[in-house]
């Protein structure tokens, strides 16, 4: 479904992605791991077109993507939940998850009513402002925020990053559904243990480049990967 | 004229002007609050929209002229922002700013140009400007008119913000460009319309102001411009009421001021035997209100409480 080969990307100066390929077939889950600092954010960010790429190439059911920008993307059913999820504070949960239509224009309510499904506390919580409310309802929000948009491929920064296990696990939960519902996923994570649980299929990043490649539950059980990134 | 009728007549023209301040104020606030910037051109925009009647007014009737104006106004607020503001959108915001300067100064310079600097008559628009006696104290029309027609524009100004699809669009952009792009929100559409609609508050300011003041120059936008910048400042930059709350307040004041050496001298109250003459100092006053209010409440009346949590 989604396809990158030899991917560079530039940012701040210095080459933050170094030449990586990857795919991700329709409708399974995989993941990007890596430390801090290794490129994760800066591929999806240019796969939803916010940075673009000094070089390489990114195609979406065999068309060509790269240096589209995010309307663009957006419209072809690619969205990203950014990390640290970046709700829109001061609109409420409701507006937030038409913000998310934004670019459709048939009818949105029964996806809204889809999304309140997936999440019961977005329901209960629909007219307060976004800002209010704590981090893992917030994460809820983005999701379903980007859920609103239809999208084929969802791309997710970091969900886990600042919740509590508890509301990891819920999160991870909520993935898993909204695959079977259809929704291929691209996940990257430092919280490299609940990711390759859940992934089928893993790509370790280091500094910019892919540097080992497999099943999830198989790097889950590789040594070097355990020493790197599972403690 | 009774003290009465002398307090009312002031009231009635403070709350209009302070209604076109508040015009020109929403235009500062929305820009600021999705660019942060200050645009300093809005007030030459303004005085344009003057200068472009005086002109259109001489030759097409006042059916024609009106909606031309307008029209011609909020094309060139958008114009503006494409040309010299857009450029800069990843530039630092001084640079931003010092583009918004440069425009200023240009407006007027080509106003210079173009009207060798004379004071040019503002037309009469007939409706508008007919006399009419109000709970007994004579004014003109306009003066009636404007807090009407401001509260009607706030009103749907506000609905379309808060119940629109460009609305939504506006206010998720205010707080995060990003985030905004990833909901294929168009950030450049946002900005125009941002832009034109400043523009048009600016237009129908520009009637109601230059009806109640007729005279037009170059450097006529200057000081409504920064008045209702501070009315925009005051209120609370960003917040919509704010900057109407803000342009109402400074104008009741400043003709208050203006007129308070008649309401406390000889004839009326008797609280003064001679005249204060702080009336020099009514647009300093407007200024030390300012500091004021931002002394005790640095984001102003209404500003922007931060939401953020975690």
């Amino acid at each position: 479904m989604l396809r990158i080969e030899d991917l560079k990307v530039n940012y701040g100066g210095i080459e933050a992605v170094k030449g990586v390929s990857l795919e991700v077939p329709q409708g399974e889950i995989v993941t990007l791991i890596g430390a801090n600092g290794a490129g994760k954010s800066t591929i999806l960010r240019t796969i939803s077109g916010l940075v673009k790429p000094s070089g390489g190439k990114v195609f979406f059911n065999d068309e060509e993507i790269t240096g589209l920008i995010p309307y663009d993307i957006v419209s072809k059913g690619i969205t990203l939940v950014p990390e640290g999820r970046k709700v829109f504070p001061d609109l409420t949960v409701l507006e937030n998850l038409k913000a998310g239509a934004y670019l459709r224009k048939d009818d949105i309510k029964p996806d809204i009513e889809w999304v309140y499904s997936l999440f019961p506390r977005l329901k209960e919580r629909s007219w307060q402002a976004a800002g209010t409310m704590s981090g893992g309802e917030q994460q809820m929000l983005a999701v379903g925020r980007a859920l609103m948009s239809k999208p084929k491929l969802m791309m997710m920064d970091e969900p886990s990053l600042g919740l509590a296990p508890l509301i990891v696990k819920d999160i991870f939960d909520i993935i898993k559904t909204i695959v079977a519902q259809g929704v291929t996923i691209l996940l990257i994570e430092q919280n490299a243990n609940m990711a390759l649980q859940t992934a089928n299929f893993a790509y370790v990043l280091e500094v910019g480049r892919i540097t080992m490649t497999g099943q999830g539950k198989e790097l889950l059980n590789n040594e070097e990967v355990r020493k790197a990134y599972l403690g | 004229m009774s003290l009465y009728e002398f307090v009312l007549a002031n009231l009635m023209s403070g709350i209009s002007i302070g209604g076109q301040y508040a015009l020109i104020a929403i235009g500062y606030s929305m820009v600021y609050s999705i660019l942060r910037l200050i645009n300093f051109a809005h007030g030459d925009v303004f005085m344009l929209g003057g200068l472009f009647m005086v002109f259109l007014a001489a030759t097409f009737p006042l059916w024609v002229a009106i909606p031309a104006l307008i029209i011609l106004i909020v094309a060139l607020g958008f114009t503006i922002e494409r040309v010299a503001y857009k450029p800069l959108r990843t530039a630092p915001r001084m640079s931003v700013m010092i583009s918004a300067i440069g425009v200023s100064y240009l407006i007027q310079n080509l106003a210079l140009y173009f009207t060798g600097g004379l004071n040019r008559m503002y037309p009469n628009i007939p409706w508008l400007s007919d006399p009419i006696t109000v709970l007994g104290v004579t004014t003109r029309r306009v003066t009636v008119v404007t807090p009407f027609l401001v509260i009607a524009l706030v009103f749907a100004l506000v609905w379309l913000i808060n119940n629109t699809k460009i609305g939504i669009g506006m206010r998720a952009a205010a707080k995060d460009f990003d985030t905004s792009q990833l909901m294929g929100i168009k950030i450049n559409s946002v900005i125009s319309m941002t832009f034109v609609i400043g523009s048009f508050l600016a237009a129908i300011g520009s009637i109601l102001f230059f009806t109640s003041f007729p005279g037009v120059f170059p450097a006529a936008g200057a000081m409504p411009g920064l008045k209702a910048f501070v009315a925009a400042v005051f209120g609370g930059i960003g917040s919509i009421p704010g900057a109407v709350i803000g342009g109402l307040l400074i104008g009741v004041s400043e003709t208050l001021i203006r007129g308070l050496d008649v309401i406390l001298g000889p004839a009326n109250l008797g609280i003064i035997s001679r005249p204060l003459e702080l009336a020099t100092f009514s647009d300093a006053f407007t200024f030390i209100l300012l500091i004021v209010v931002l002394v005790f409440k640095p984001t102003g009346l209404f500003g922007d409480k931060p939401t953020d949590k975690v």
